[in-house]
């Protein structure tokens, strides 16, 4: 099995939320209590119980009303900060699928002191660990590994009725992306522009400044590593220095 | 619809208009997104809010609720006057030819042959001029100052831009931008669709709404066609299906009509209802009506039929003349004591009838209701629900659990009118029964107690042919074998020799003599001797275009495409060659099932064929109707206000609303129109996450967090003008009621224009109630008007007024 990749077309999106009902179900993950605050967004943010979420902006640009829906989710990166901060803690929280890429976090998560929870969700660009406050267990998007691993689609993309969620071999969904991008510049969208490609298995697309669909739509620099975990790093065997460095 | 859900995908222009596609029907944002991507296709999208669907157009622009005509007139306008329309698929296809009798006329919003006393028409007066064969006089140079082309024309010049916007709110520049982008699709091989919903039927003026979009599609050449069509989305996956078989109470399956007491034998009912014509190149396929309702009759009264008692003709249900039995009619009958027990089977009148505060009250009034439902919902538990008194309430419920669809056998025909076999997928839980064997139960029941007691008229009952049972349980296969239809004789038809008790292969067979029988002619191909069709699962698409004929069945016989026939020139030669529906090849038509199969309406040489007949089949003139004659409230659709609206006089005339509606009047269906106490416009509608009132829905705890209450949508002015916050409680008020809603301030409301005033719009989902969840809210239909359009009886829910204010 080769790497694989989500291909996200926030363009395609019309906000069913069939993806993040799905993710629920294939996972079987609890409602949460909700009220209407003011959004369709519901619920208000990731949660230990919600892995996937439609985050709905609207959104004024030249003088044009848009509403932007993006299907946030684990990236799984490429090379997962989490993992290396996880890891200074814990061994054995955190799984890279070799198969998958799948960036994958195990009970063993329980472990993290929420002090060092919130470590972790630092370290993370794109703010996604959540842990539940009971079991401590920390969870995100599995990239649906149980379906994947028998030839299955992730959940999201297997109902995705638009074609906005997609998902394949690595090389074959980066070729769709930047082929759908090159598209969309042709048509008049200056700004159609792929999220952080290379470093990330769940490629985004969009056509306005990223910002303005999520603050956490690209990695954040003010997050990642940051000057303790860097320290940190230091003090650990070689191998995870590599890693840490090669991702500076 | 005309076309189907796949051949959205063929289309160049898309308007969604009176629906929100990609939010109640999100999967038809498949084939939305593919003629985008593909062929580089424009999706307008007009709607009082900027909603799902507005976030993939093209182009966004709004109206205010209840102004369609205005805005699509305006479009006719624009057409008319810039040439854009095809010439010859509107000479030779339509009545925009045909000269118009010297009665017909229009003053001051009203159509000739009006009677204040009555508010009806005499449409008589709206008769075409007729030559000496009867036929009407025609003149396909479009010239003739009364054709209807040169009347259509002066109708709508009034429709000018600065009068639509006045009216609708609708800036004169996003008008022009729709009209010219939508009226492109006039150029031969270019396709614009039309994808509607309740959005525009839920009026005062629901027919009229949709006959202006059916005459901008006759002017542009966009029926027939593939990526064309006049689309209804229908609003559950079976409501094609279910109207198809007769779920309203004005006709019998496949559009039928429901006799009328005058209609004293099955002789003078078929006379009234068979269409002549005197026209040998009009197929008036509605000339076959006998063989259709003789063949109907038989199914219902198998041998008990027979020509001797007009095949059980009196046994079957009469209308009284002149009046109407609709949702609303019930509901008012039963609000006034009229009737004692009701049967609420699939559906939820507390929240989803249009003034259901009155449904609740009528509720109340009856001695026993039959809740059949898979969830409680707050019809059923009407008696405990908010203003009400259970010591007071007489009437006892019983509740009957319902199997859902996935554990039950049998067909349901989606809107683009395919047939699709399904199978169960699990078995019912706890004691809920499929409705069919409910039905088994209840008939068996109903005839052991007439066969033992008697009872006032027990023929129709004891007549009845029940054979659909196997092991005393509903057989689907049964009943939709009998809906095809069976030869009852040895007979031969057309030269072919058929066994009695085998099926019927199609509609061109049955006969009005008693030897066949078929439950809906129009399904009659569905289950034939090769097995049941609407099973079929071929992928294999010959077409090209998307028809995967052998995928289930679609009425009638199998045409995915209706009006084919027009998809071609007056030789057969596609208006779209890229896109073909049917294409004569000079000795006959490939690709879809054809209209007929008659050869092109022109030899070679240019000369009429006289073997040919008109493309529009269904017409006694087989011409389609750009003038529309049979409908209540005149032949052109003509803008009135709705019945609640914000402003005190109709621009157009001064005809304020639709002449022809008639009102209730009953305490519960009070009216505030131009009224400072409700000086709001309101509409309603559904989101994706819910579906119609929530019953199966709002107990799905997923769903439910993705959208936990009801809400009211606003613009910021206007919640600055009310000292309301995104999210706080507000109360939305009509003259009918009042519901709590959290509010949504958001820039995709935005305040209208408005003969110069400014004009405010809300708008909230009508799919919660308050069974649960606790603190959801209840239903928008609360506030809603039990007013409905002259033809249909379709409620108003989609334009009337309200107040807001903080809770």
């Amino acid at each position: 099995m080769a790497d694989k990749t989500f291909f996200i077309d926030t363009t395609k999106c019309t906000a069913c939320r069939g993806c993040q009902v799905a993710c629920k179900q294939w996972n079987k993950l609890p409602a949460t209590k909700t009220y209407n605050w003011g959004s369709y967004q519901n619920p208000a943010d990731l949660s230990f119980s919600t892995f996937k979420l439609v985050r709905f902006r609207e959104v004024v640009s030249s003088g044009k009303l848009h509403w932007y829906f993006f299907q946030d989710q684990c990236r799984h990166c490429v090379e997962p900060p989490c993992k290396d901060t996880i890891e200074g803690y814990v061994d054995g929280a955190v799984i890279q699928d070799e198969a998958t890429g799948a960036v994958i976090y195990t009970g063993q998560t329980s472990k993290l002191s929420p002090a060092q929870f919130d470590e972790v969700r630092q370290s993370c660009p794109y703010n996604i660990p959540r842990q539940d406050p009971a079991s401590r267990i920390v969870s995100k998007c599995t990239m649906c590994v149980d379906r994947v691993s028998n030839g299955l689609l992730p959940a999201c993309v297997k109902v995705c009725p638009t074609g906005s969620m997609n998902f394949g071999d690595r090389a074959a969904m980066l070729s769709m992306a930047h082929q759908r991008a090159s598209e969309l510049k042709r048509m008049g969208f200056d700004k159609a522009q792929l999220l952080d490609a290379d470093a990330t298995r769940a490629v985004y697309l969009v056509v306005d400044d990223p910002m303005v669909y999520h603050k956490f739509s690209v990695a954040q620099n003010d997050v990642g590593i940051n000057r303790k975990l860097a320290l940190r790093k230091l003090l650990r065997p070689a191998k995870g220095l590599i890693a840490g460095v090669a991702k500076l | 619809m005309t076309n189907h859900w796949i051949d959205i995908g063929n289309s160049d222009c898309i308007l969604i208009m009176g629906s929100n596609a990609a939010e109640c029907h999100p999967i038809s944002f498949k084939w939305v997104l593919k003629a985008k991507e593909e062929n580089g296709a424009k999706l307008l999208s007009v709607d009082p809010r900027f909603t799902r669907t507005s976030a993939q157009a093209d182009f966004y622009t709004a109206l205010r609720s209840g102004t369609d005509i205005a805005f699509l007139g305006g479009m006719i306008n624009y057409i008319i006057e810039n040439k854009l329309y095809n010439e010859e698929y509107l000479a030779y296809y339509t009545n925009a030819g045909f000269i118009l009798g010297r009665k017909f006329g229009f003053k001051d919003g009203l159509f000739s042959g009006y009677n204040g006393k009555t508010h009806t028409y005499d449409k008589s007066q709206w008769a075409f001029e007729k030559d000496k064969e009867g036929n009407p006089k025609k003149d396909h140079r479009l010239r003739n100052s009364r054709c209807v082309f040169q009347q259509l024309k002066k109708h709508f010049s009034r429709y000018t831009l600065d009068k639509v916007s006045a009216i609708t709110g609708t800036p004169e520049k996003d008008l022009i931008e729709v009209y010219k982008t939508y009226a492109a699709t006039g150029k031969k091989g270019q396709a614009g669709t039309i994808m509607y919903a309740m959005g525009w039927t839920q009026h005062t003026v629901g027919v009229q709404n949709i006959r202006t979009m059916a005459i901008i599609q006759l002017l542009l050449g966009n029926m027939g066609v593939a990526g064309g069509g006049v689309n209804a989305l229908r609003g559950e996956s079976n409501v094609q299906g279910s109207t198809d078989h007769c779920l309203l109470w004005h006709i019998w399956p496949g559009y039928l009509k429901t006799p009328r007491s005058s209609n004293v034998s099955l002789e003078a009912y078929n006379k009234k209802f068979t269409p002549k014509t005197n026209d040998p190149l009009s197929a008036n396929w509605w000339g076959n009506y006998p063989k259709y309702s003789v063949s109907f009759l038989k199914s219902m009264f198998g041998e008990n039929g027979t020509p001797f008692n007009d095949f059980g003709f009196d046994w079957m249900p009469k209308a009284d003349d002149g009046k109407p039995y609709s949702w609303l009619n019930l509901f008012d009958a039963m609000f006034r004591g009229e009737f004692t027990g009701f049967f609420a089977w699939g559906q939820n009148p507390a929240c989803s009838g249009a003034n259901a505060g009155k449904n609740r009250q009528a509720f109340a009034k009856l001695d026993w209701m039959v809740n059949v439902n898979l969830f409680d919902n707050e019809t059923g538990s009407f008696w405990k629900g908010p203003d009400m008194d259970p010591k007071k309430i007489k009437t006892e419920v019983f509740f009957l659990p319902a199997a859902a669809s996935v554990e039950k056998e049998g067909s349901i025909t989606n809107s683009g009118r395919w047939s699709q076999w399904r199978y169960k997928a699990a078995e019912p839980l706890g004691d809920a029964k499929p409705d069919g064997d409910m039905m088994v139960e209840l008939f068996v029941k109903i005839r052991e107690l007439y066969q033992k007691e008697g009872g006032a008229f027990p023929e129709p009952i004891m007549n009845l042919k029940w054979d659909y049972d196997t092991d005393g349980k509903f057989d689907s296969h049964k009943v939709a074998k009998e809906i095809n239809g069976y030869f009852l004789a040895d007979v031969t038809v057309k030269g072919k020799n058929f066994k009695a008790g085998t099926l019927v292969p199609s509609f061109a067979f049955l006969q009005a003599d008693g030897t066949t029988s078929s439950g809906n002619w129009l399904y009659c191909q569905s289950y034939t001797e090769k097995g049941n069709m609407a099973a079929r699962r071929s992928t294999v698409d010959k077409s090209g275009i998307g028809l995967y004929s052998e995928w289930s069945w679609c009425w009638p016989v199998n045409r995915r495409i209706i009006y084919n026939r027009a998809s071609v020139d007056r030789y057969g030669n596609p208006w779209d060659p890229k896109h073909p529906v049917i294409r004569w090849t000079g000795k006959k038509w490939v690709g879809d099932v054809p209209d007929g199969g008659w050869a092109p309406m022109l030899l070679a040489d240019g000369k009429t064929n006289p073997k040919t007949k008109y493309p529009f089949i269904m017409k006694p003139e087989g011409h389609a109707h750009v003038f529309g004659p049979g409908r209540a409230d005149g032949p052109f659709p003509e803008h009135y206000e709705p019945l609640e609206c914000p402003i005190e006089k109709n621009l157009m005339s001064k005809q304020f609303i639709n002449p022809t509606v008639k009102e209730f009047g009953t305490a519960a269906d009070a009216r505030a129109t131009c009224d400072p106490r409700y000086p709001i416009v309101a509409s309603t509608y559904r989101v994706t996450e819910h579906w119609q009132t929530g019953v199966m829905t709002r107990w799905q705890p997923w769903l439910l967090e993705s959208q936990p209450q009801s809400f009211c949508e606003m613009s910021l002015e206007l919640a600055k003008l009310k000292g309301i916050k995104n999210g706080d409680k507000v109360i939305v008020e009509s003259a009918r009621g009042k519901i709590e809603a959290v509010a949504i301030v958001t820039r995709r409301f935005k305040p209208f224009k408005i003969a110069g005033s400014t004009i405010h719009q809300v708008g909230m989902p009508w799919c919660y109630g308050w069974v649960t969840p606790k603190g959801g809210g209840d239903s928008s239909n609360l506030l809603t008007p039990s007013v409905g359009d002259p033809n249909t009886l379709i409620p108003e829910t989609k334009a009337f007024m309200v107040n807001v204010k903080k809770a």
